[in-house]
């Protein structure tokens, strides 16, 4: 109850100062010259947020990459060792086999989520309102659930028993149904298998987003390009794939790019599963593992550079989609 | 016509068959974590869960794992701490974020456009690449100041805030966008301070794009574990932590870790529920022009 107390205390205490330090920025600079004041007024409303991101986001994030060329010794010292951090990584068999695993997960969840998403949506939007709205909030609800709680879902899914015994796991009990001797699926290194059981958590979780956003799209077709369609006696699956899918592949592609973004940057989920083991590691939890666990700062800040350089183009190329499709309003 | 009259009814009849297998094989999971959360212990860890109906006893369903989990582990006050960490981590940075936008939009000054480049440009840096160096700040700071801040919620607050800034900022001129520019004129020849038009005009008019703004920022914040582990940790738990040290110990026992999961996902499931047109209207806001 006390901690409850001490956040709603900060709560107000919090607004109260801004708008009070706001309010203050602002009588001072309305006292000033107007010269000077058209110079400052604009500090006191944006100069906040400077400082809050100049130092929670950019000065630890050139500090990330170079502390990426250092070593740090126990004491905090740290020594300039060059490119060593990278040598070492990329040396690393492990290492390599994260990057595959990256890569395969970017190369499956994201087409995925958007075909499941955009069949989803075609397929609810002709059933009528109410068993849309119905159906939508079913697939959509694994939005509010946290990785964590995903993983104790899926591991009640996932949960093996040796042979003999009764399958307490969903998967197993229908595996061993069909005549199958029980597996410890999360452990199943070939083809990948044990990573596409953990992409498709993620997949369950994230369906629901490019589902609406297709949705939305997919409505906002004009009615009269589908009904021109239809008048040229074009089949149901000539009308969605020659005429509604051309009209939606700019959504489709944003959703694409925005899970691919969320699939490469994939953490929890691996955590919170195999931490990491039976060869399903990531780049973000290796560089949990390295800096909690191995206390080596000077590969996991090498990880940290590696994640970055790959997302930040992706990144990069989705904000000036964005920004030139509002330059277009 | 009438031909195409029939097909559309097969079609809806097949379209629903169709999402009913799949949002069956969507809820199946849930399903299974709930019913698992009421069974009795013994039999929830030797047999699975569809046993509680198909085998159904009245015996067999109890909510002991609810009781047992906010009692024996606590969970009852890692919820106060989940609140206590997600309720200033959003409406804290929603603020500084609502001043921003309005410098942003409505003034003019040099730098403008290069600041909030920058400023959206920072969406591309993942949480990893700031976490360390942030958490080395706040332990130098604690060296100069004697004043701790790694361990408590206020270090939370800051990280979550920081890195919601972007979005929230570019999210909220966008909205500010559409307000009418001679509508702030006309306030402002009529002697409004920028503080008053701020306060009185442009805030009560961005409510739905706040509140959009809230709900993902509040799930995000309270689902989230990274930053909770790293600079709230084992002092205050949260939520999110405490489940997943729930997971890792043998001997818990499904209905323990299952109850504590839905515990979990209460809070977000209510929010989601009862604000789904926000969500949606801020998800669709911001992919689809």
């Amino acid at each position: 109850m006390k901690d409850l107390l001490v956040a709603t205390e900060a709560i107000v205490i919090g607004i109260f100062v801004t708008v009070f330090i706001f309010w203050l920025g602002n009588k001072i600079v309305e006292a000033l010259p107007s010269k000077l004041r058209k110079v400052l007024q604009p500090w006191v409303f944006i100069g906040p947020v400077v400082i809050l991101i100049s130092l929670f986001l950019i000065y630890p994030t050139v500090q990330s990459i170079r502390l990426s060329f250092m070593e740090e010794a126990i004491d905090g010292s740290t020594t300039w060792v060059g490119l060593t951090n990278y040598r070492d990584i990329f040396g690393d068999v492990d290492f390599r086999t994260m990057l595959v695993n990256n890569l395969t997960w970017i190369a499956i969840v994201p087409i995925v989520v958007v075909s499941i998403g955009l069949a989803i949506a075609q397929l609810a939007n002709n059933v009528g309102p109410k068993r849309e709205k119905f159906f939508k909030s079913a697939i959509f609800m694994p939005m509010a659930i946290s990785f964590v709680s995903a993983a104790t879902i899926w591991r009640l899914i996932y949960s093996y028993i040796p042979e003999g015994q009764s399958q307490t796991g969903l998967l197993n009990a229908m595996w061993t149904a069909f005549g199958g001797t029980p597996q410890t699926w999360l452990q199943l290194e070939g083809f990948k298998l044990n990573n596409i059981f953990l992409m498709i958590i993620f997949i369950w979780l994230n369906v629901g987003f490019a589902m609406v956003l297709m949705s939305a799209a997919i409505k906002a077709v004009p009615e009269d390009t589908i009904e021109a369609g239809r008048m040229d006696g074009a089949s149901a699956r000539q009308l969605f794939f020659r005429i509604i899918l051309p009209q939606i592949w700019g959504t489709a592609l944003s959703v694409f790019i925005t899970v691919l973004i969320g699939a490469m940057k994939i953490f929890d989920i691996v955590l919170a599963m195999t931490g990491g083991n039976y060869n399903t590691n990531v780049l973000a939890q290796n560089f949990y593992n390295e800096y909690f666990i191995y206390g080596n700062t000077g590969k996991a800040m090498a990880t940290v550079v590696v994640l970055i350089a790959i997302i930040a183009p992706v990144m990069a190329y989705q904000v000036r989609h964005y920004r030139k499709m509002d330059m277009a309003r | 016509m009438k031909k195409f009259k029939r097909f559309a009814t097969k079609s809806r009849l097949g379209s629903t068959l169709i999402l009913i297998l799949i949002s069956t094989i969507w809820l199946l999971p849930t399903v299974g974590l709930l019913i698992t959360s009421m069974r009795e212990s013994t039999e929830a860890q030797t047999t699975g869960w569809w046993n509680a109906i198909t085998h159904f006893t009245p015996d067999s369903w109890t909510l002991q794992a609810f009781a047992d989990v906010m009692s024996n582990d606590g969970l009852g006050s890692s919820i106060v701490s989940s609140f206590a960490v997600t309720l200033p981590a959003t409406i804290l940075p929603l603020l500084l974020a609502a001043y921003a936008a309005f410098g942003f939009t409505f003034l003019t000054f040099k730098g403008r456009e290069f600041i909030f480049s920058i400023l959206i440009g920072l969406l591309v840096i993942p949480l990893q690449g700031a976490l360390v160096p942030v958490l080395k700040l706040f332990l130098k700071f604690t060296d100069l100041t004697g004043i701790e801040i790694s361990g408590q919620y206020a270090a939370a607050w800051f990280v979550h805030a920081a890195f919601a800034m972007p979005l929230a900022v570019y999210i909220l001129r966008n909205y500010m966008m559409s307000i009418p520019v001679p509508l702030i004129e006309a306030a402002r020849v009529d002697g409004a301070s920028n503080f008053t038009i701020f306060w009185r005009l442009v805030l009560p008019i961005s409510v739905p794009a706040l509140a959009s703004f809230a709900i993902f920022q509040f799930l995000w914040v309270w689902n989230d574990y990274l930053i909770a582990f790293v600079f709230v940790g084992n002092d205050h738990p949260v939520l999110t932590y405490k489940l997943l040290s729930m997971l890792g110990q043998y001997g818990e026992g499904w209905q323990s870790v299952a109850a504590g999961s839905f515990v979990s996902m209460s809070v977000p499931l209510l929010v989601f529920f009862s604000l789904q047109r926000y969500f949606i209207r801020g998800l669709t806001a911001g992919a689809v022009k």
